[in-house]
C-alpha cells in the first residue's frame, strides 16, 4: 500500500532488513563465548570477512577487478602495528590509525585504476602490492623486514578487556568491527550513491551518458573500500600481535577474491559467507592432506566455474539442465 | 533466495562447532609439529617430518608410560596462521610441547603463545640468533647462522683470502649471514669489497654475478636458500668466475645434502661451513643416513632433518625425566641435555637454551659416484656468537 | 655494460617466448588464462624427466617439450576452455587459477618440491669474451637468443605471409565477421591455443637452466608474463616482444646498477606505463573491454 512507484519500491525493498539478519548478527557476537574452542578461527574468519566485504564494494558493486587489495590490508596492518609499538598501545586508536592509513593509500591509488581494461587494472593493483612488499622488505629498520614486526603488545580493549590466549576478546572485537563496517557498507550500497555504482558496473558508457561522474564515483568507492581493508589489516595486526611481509603477498589478494566469488559478488553477505566457507574448506581439507590441499581447492574452483557460480548455493539446480548463464 | 544463503551459513557455522573435537586423553603425550608443508619451503617441511617420524619409529611411541601422539600441521609459511595453529594446539589439543618452525618469522610469531601458555617450544629449523631470546620457553636444536659463518670467515682468513664480495638473498638468514661473516672477516683484517643482496623472488643471478666479476675479489661468500644454490653455482661457472680465479665459499645450506647430488660438477671444490654433513664419519650418522633413506625412498637427510631428529630426542628425554608432564618442568629437563647426535657431539646450553655443537668446514667431493660434503676441519663446541653477551 | 645488455636481451627473449602465447590468446579469445605458467612448467618438467630418465639429449627434448605441451593445450582447449569463452573475466580468472593450483599440487606430488636441475650438454656451457671482456656472452644465453629470434621471425612470417596468419588476424579483429566469411574460427582458436601453449612449454624447457624449475614456477612467474602482456598489448606480437625486451633489460640493468632497488624498478615502470597508456604501449587504441 505504499504510494511509491514500483522501481523505487523495489529499491527500498532491497534495503530493508530481513528478519533473520539481526538473529544472525546476535549469534555471531555470541559465538566467541558459545563456541569457546573456536574463538581463534572465528577471529580469523571475521577479519577475512571484513576484508572480503571491502573488496565486494569495488568488485561486486562497481566492477573493478583487483588482484591487489592486500596492499591496503598490509598498509593498515603495519600502520596499526607500528602505532601500537611506538606511540600508544590502545586498540581503538590503533584501529582508527589503520583505517586512516588505508583510506589515504586508497585515495592515492584510486588515480591508477581509472583507465584501461580489466587486465590493466589487475596489473596496476598487483603492481602496487608488489611495490609495497618490496618496500616493507627494504625498510627493515622500521618494519622488521622478512623477520616481521614483533613486540606489538596491545593494551586492553576499552581499558578493561585484555587480549587473552583464548582469543575470545579478540574475536568479539573483530566481529563488532565487522558489524559496524558492514552496516556502513550496507548504507552506502543501498543509497542513491550505491545505485550509481551499479550503473557504472553494468555499463560505464551509458552511466557516463546520463551524467554520472564516473571518475569521482570510482575514486570515492575505491577509497572507502581501501579504508575498510585497512581496518581489517589493523585488526589482523592487533589480534595476532604481529605484522609480517606476507600481508602483502599475492596469495592474500587472490584468496580474498576467491572467497568473495564463492560467497557471491554483489551481495554484501557474500563476503561473509565466502570467508566462512573458504576457511572451513581450508581447515578441513588441510587436516586431511596437509600437503596437497591446494589441489582440491583448485579442483573445487574449476568445477565451480564450469558448473556456474550462482549454482553453488542452490543445490537444487545442480542436477537440472540449465543454459549457461 | 537470501534466506537459503542464511541457512547455509548457519549450517556452516554449526559444522565449525562440531569439528575438531579431539577427545582429550590423559594418557597421551602430545607433540604439536608445525611445519611449512606447502609453499616455497615445502621441501624443508618434508625433511623435518620425515626425520621426526624416523625418530619415533626407532625409539618407539611410548615415553614414560604415555603414548606419544605427533600432531602435524601445515602453516603454509604464514606467521599469523602459525600462531593461530599453535594457539589451537595448546588450547584445544592440549599439547605438551610445540615443535618445528621452518622459518624465523614463524617462530617469532609463536613465541608469545609459548610464554603465555608455559609450553616449551622446540625450534628445529629456524636459524636466526635472537629467536631463543623471544621467549624463555624456547629451546633450539637446529643451528644459528652466526655460528657457521664465523667459522667460515676464520677459515677464509687462514687460507689467504683477503678480498671478498658477499652475495646473499635478501631475507633474514641471508642478511644475518652477511652481517656476521663481514664482521668476523673484517675483524681478521680482511676487506669486504662489496655487499650484494638478491631479492628472494628473483629468478636470475646474472647481473649480480656480473658485478662480482667486475669487482675481482679473491672469493665470493654467498648464502641463498637451499634450491637456489645449484642455479647460483651453475651461473657462477657459466660466467667464468671460477676461471677468473674467484673462489666460492658459502654457508652450508647452499650445498644442501638434499639436492647436492643433482648439482653436477660445478659444485666440486666449493668450500662451505655447516653443522651437519650427511658424510659425517660416525657410526651413529651412518645408521641415521641409512635408516632415513630406507624409510623415504632413498632421500638423503639434510641439516633440517638432523635438527628435527635431535629435537625429538630432546623432547623424548625431557619427557622421560618429567614422567610425561609438560610446562616448566619439561623445559628444565630439556636444558642442559648433552648427547651424541648424527652431526657429532651436541649440548643444549642451560643459560641460553641454544644449541652448542661442532661446526665443520667442508669441501664438496665426489666419492663413489655420489657428491658429498667432506669435512676438512672441525671447530668444537661452537656457541652462538650472535647472542648479546 | 654491454654484457648487461646482452643478459637483459636473453632474459627478455625468454620471457617473450613464454608470454607470447598468453598475449595472443588474450587478444584472440579475450580469455585471461592465468594457467599459462602451468604449461611452461609442464615443458620444463618434461624435459627434465626425459633427460634424466630416458637419457635423451637436450636438443631432442626441446621440440618434444613444444610438441607435447601443444598437444595437451589442444586437448584442454577443446574440453575445458571452450565452454569458458563466453563467461565473464572473473570466472576465467578463477578457472585458470584453479587449474594452476591443481597443476602445482600434482607436480609437487609426482615430482617432489625441490628445484629441478638440468644438465646442459657441454657445448652449451662456456663463454665467449669480446672487446677485452667488455662483452661476455654465455653460450647458453646466445643459444636462447638465437632460438627465440628464429621463432619470432617464424611467427611474424606465419602471421603476415600465410593464409592461416591472415585468418588469425581476421579472427582477432572480429570473430563474428570472420566466421561469416567462412573462416573456421574454432579451428583457428584451437590451433592458436595449442601453439601458444607449446611455445610456453618450450620456454619452460629453455628457462629451467636460467630461471629455475620447481612446482611453484607458474605462480612465481605469472606476474612477469602478465606484465609483458599488459604492457605489450594483445594486438600484435611485436608489442609483447618489445615489452619483454624492455622488461628484461630494465630488470637486469636495474639489479646491476641499483641493486638496492632491484625489484621495484620493474613494477614502478609498469605502473607508470599503464597509467600513461592503459591499453598497453603498442596497441592500437580503441574498443574492447
Amino acid at each position: 500500500m505504499t504510494p511509491t512507484t514500483p522501481p523505487l519500491g523495489k529499491l527500498l525493498d532491497q534495503a530493508r532488513w530481513r528478519p533473520w539478519e539481526p538473529v544472525l548478527w546476535l549469534a555471531a557476537l555470541a559465538a566467541p563465548w558459545l563456541l569457546k574452542e573456536h574463538a581463534l578461527i572465528i577471529n580469523e574468519v571475521a577479519i577475512v570477512a571484513l576484508f572480503a566485504v571491502s573488496l565486494d564494494l569495488i568488485l561486486g558493486y562497481t566492477g573493478i577487478v583487483s588482484l591487489g587489495h592486500a596492499a591496503f590490508l598490509g598498509f593498515g596492518a603495519y600502520s596499526a602495528a607500528l602505532f601500537a609499538k611506538h606511540i600508544h598501545p590502545d586498540p581503538m586508536v590503533g584501529l582508527a590509525v589503520g583505517t586512516a592509513a588505508g583510506t589515504l593509500l586508497g585515495a592515492v591509488a584510486s588515480l591508477t585504476i581509472m583507465r584501461g581494461t580489466d587486465l590493466t587494472r589487475i596489473m596496476v593493483t598487483l603492481g602496487l602490492t608488489l611495490i609495497l612488499f618490496e618496500l616493507a622488505n627494504k625498510l627493515d629498520w622500521l618494519t622488521g623486514g622478512a623477520d616481521g614486526l614483533q613486540g606489538v603488545v596491545m593494551g586492553p580493549l576499552l581499558g578493561r578487556f585484555e587480549f587473552d590466549l583464548y582469543g575470545q576478546v579478540a574475536a568479539a572485537y573483530s566481529i563488532a568491527v565487522l558489524l559496524v563496517c558492514f552496516l556502513l557498507a550496507r548504507r552506502l550500497v543501498h543509497s542513491p550513491f550505491g545505485a550509481t555504482l551499479k550503473a557504472v558496473r553494468d555499463n560505464r558508457l551509458r552511466a557516463m551518458s546520463i551524467g554520472i561522474p564516473v571518475a569521482s564515483r570510482l575514486a570515492v568507492v575505491y577509497t572507502v573500500s581501501a579504508g575498510m581493508a585497512g581496518a581489517a589489516g589493523a585488526l589482523l595486526a592487533q589480534t595476532t600481535g604481529f605484522a609480517s611481509l606476507d600481508v602483502f603477498s599475492i596469495e592474500r589478494s587472490a584468496d580474498v577474491v576467491l572467497m568473495l566469488v564463492i560467497g557471491g559478488v554483489g551481495w554484501l553477505y557474500g563476503g561473509v559467507v565466502g570467508a566462512v566457507v573458504f576457511k572451513l574448506l581450508h581447515d578441513v581439507i588441510a587436516g586431511i592432506t596437509p600437503q596437497y590441499w591446494t589441489f582440491w581447492v583448485g579442483l573445487f574452483l574449476v568445477v565451480l566455474v564450469l558448473v556456474g557460480r550462482e549454482r553453488l548455493l542452490r543445490p537444487w539446480t545442480w542436477f537440472s539442465r540449465k543454459d549457461a548463464a | 533466495m537470501q534466506k537459503r544463503h542464511f541457512i547455509r551459513t548457519a549450517v556452516a557455522l554449526a559444522l565449525v562447532g562440531s569439528l575438531g573435537h579431539a577427545a582429550a586423553q590423559d594418557n597421551t603425550f602430545k607433540i604439536g609439529l608445525i611445519l611449512p608443508m606447502t609453499g616455497p619451503f615445502a621441501s624443508t617441511g618434508k625433511q623435518l617430518e620425515a626425520a621426526a617420524r624416523l625418530y619415533m619409529a626407532q625409539n618407539g611411541d611410548t615415553v614414560a608410560g604415555k603414548k606419544v601422539q605427533l600432531i602435524v600441521k601445515d602453516d603454509t609459511g604464514a606467521p599469523d596462521v602459525t600462531k593461530r595453529i599453535a594457539q589451537e594446539l595448546v588450547i584445544n589439543d592440549k599439547v605438551q610441547v610445540l615443535a618445528g618452525f621452518g622459518l624465523t618469522p614463524l617462530a617469532f610469531a609463536t613465541a608469545p603463545v609459548a610464554t603465555q601458555s608455559k609450553t616449551p617450544l622446540v625450534v628445529m629449523a629456524a636459524a636466526t640468533s635472537s629467536i631463543t631470546e623471544a621467549s624463555p620457553y624456547i629451546v633450539r636444536t637446529s643451528f644459528t647462522v652466526p655460528q657457521v659463518v664465523t667459522v667460515l670467515a676464520d677459515w677464509a682468513t687462514k687460507n689467504n683470502i683477503k678480498r671478498v664480495v658477499t652475495l646473499v638473498t635478501d631475507y633474514a638468514p641471508g642478511v644475518d649471514s652477511e652481517k656476521f661473516f663481514s664482521q668476523r672477516f673484517q675483524a681478521n683484517g680482511g676487506v669486504v669489497v662489496e655487499s650484494l643482496r638478491v631479492p628472494l623472488r628473483s629468478p636470475d643471478f646474472a647481473p649480480f654475478l656480473q658485478k662480482v666479476r667486475d669487482a675481482k675479489p679473491d672469493a665470493l661468500f654467498t648464502f641463498v636458500p637451499s634450491g637456489a644454490g645449484s642455479a647460483l653455482m651453475k651461473q657462477f661457472a657459466e660466467r667464468g668466475l671460477d676461471k677468473a680465479g674467484i673462489r666460492m665459499i658459502a654457508e652450508g645450506s647452499v650445498t644442501d645434502d638434499d639436492i647436492l647430488n643433482g648439482m653436477g660438477d660445478v659444485a666440486l671444490g666449493v668450500v662451505t661451513a655447516h653443522h651437519y654433513s650427511a658424510a659425517h664419519n660416525s657410526p651413529l650418522n651412518k645408521k641415521f643416513v641409512e635408516a632415513f633413506g630406507k624409510a623415504n625412498n632413498g632421500m638423503r637427510p639434510n641439516f633440517m632433518a638432523v635438527g628435527a631428529y635431535d629435537g625429538m630426542r630432546v623432547i623424548y628425554e625431557g619427557a622421560k625425566k618429567t614422567k610425561g608432564e609438560g610446562g616448566e618442568a619439561l623445559l628444565n629437563a630439556m636444558k642442559g641435555q648433552v648427547f651424541e647426535s648424527p652431526r657429532g657431539p651436541i649440548y643444549i646450553d642451560a643459560q641460553t637454551r641454544d644449541v652448542v655443537h661442532n661446526v665443520y668446514v667442508r669441501k664438496v667431493e665426489r666419492i663413489n659416484g655420489q657428491m658429498w660434503n667432506t669435512e676438512i676441519e672441525t671447530v668444537t663446541d661452537m656457541k652462538d656468537p650472535g647472542k648479546a653477551k | 655494460m654491454l654484457t648487461i645488455l646482452f643478459d637483459g636481451i636473453a632474459y627478455g627473449m625468454l620471457l617473450f617466448i613464454l608470454a607470447v602465447g598468453l598475449s595472443v590468446t588474450m587478444g584472440l579469445m579475450n580469455f585471461i588464462n592465468l594457467a599459462h605458467g602451468a604449461f611452461a612448467m609442464l615443458g620444463g618438467y618434461l624435459t627434465v624427466a626425459l633427460m634424466q630418465h630416458a637419457g635423451l639429449p637436450f636438443l631432442v627434448c626441446l621440440p618434444l617439450a613444444f610438441g607435447v605441451t601443444a598437444l595437451v593445450g589442444a586437448v584442454l582447449e577443446r574440453t575445458l576452455y571452450r565452454p569458458m569463452y563466453k563467461k565473464p573475466h572473473l570466472d576465467q580468472v578463477l578457472f585458470s587459477i584453479g587449474l594452476t593450483f591443481m597443476a602445482v599440487a600434482a607436480t609437487d606430488y609426482f615430482m617432489g618440491s625441490q628445484q629441478q636441475i638440468i644438465q646442459l650438454p657441454t657445448w652449451l656451457l662456456g663463454r665467449t669474451e669480446l672487446f677485452d671482456g667488455a662483452l661476455g656472452m654465455g653460450h647458453y644465453r646466445l643459444f636462447i637468443i638465437a632460438i627465440c629470434a628464429a621463432l619470432t621471425v617464424g611467427l611474424q612470417f606465419i602471421l603476415s605471409r600465410t593464409r592461416f596468419g591472415s585468418r588469425l588476424r581476421a579472427s582477432v579483429d572480429d570473430p563474428r565477421v570472420a566466421a561469416s566469411l567462412g573462416i573456421n574460427v574454432n579451428v583457428v582458436f584451437a590451433a592458436t591455443f595449442a601453439v601458444g601453449s607449446g611455445l610456453a612449454g618450450l620456454g619452460g624447457a629453455l628457462g629451467a637452466e636460467v630461471l629455475g624449475l620447481d612446482p611453484s614456477f607458474p605462480l612465481k612467474f605469472l606476474v612477469y608474463f602478465l606484465i609483458v602482456v599488459a604492457v605489450g598489448g594483445t594486438s600484435s606480437i611485436t608489442g609483447p616482444l618489445l615489452a619483454a625486451l624492455l622488461l628484461g633489460i630494465a630488470d637486469v640493468a636495474g639489479k646491476y646498477y641499483i641493486p638496492k632497488l632491484g625489484g621495484f624498478i620493474v613494477y614502478t615502470l609498469m605502473i607508470a606505463i599503464l597509467i600513461w597508456r592503459p591499453h598497453g604501449l603498442f596497441s592500437r587504441l580503441g574498443g574492447g573491454k
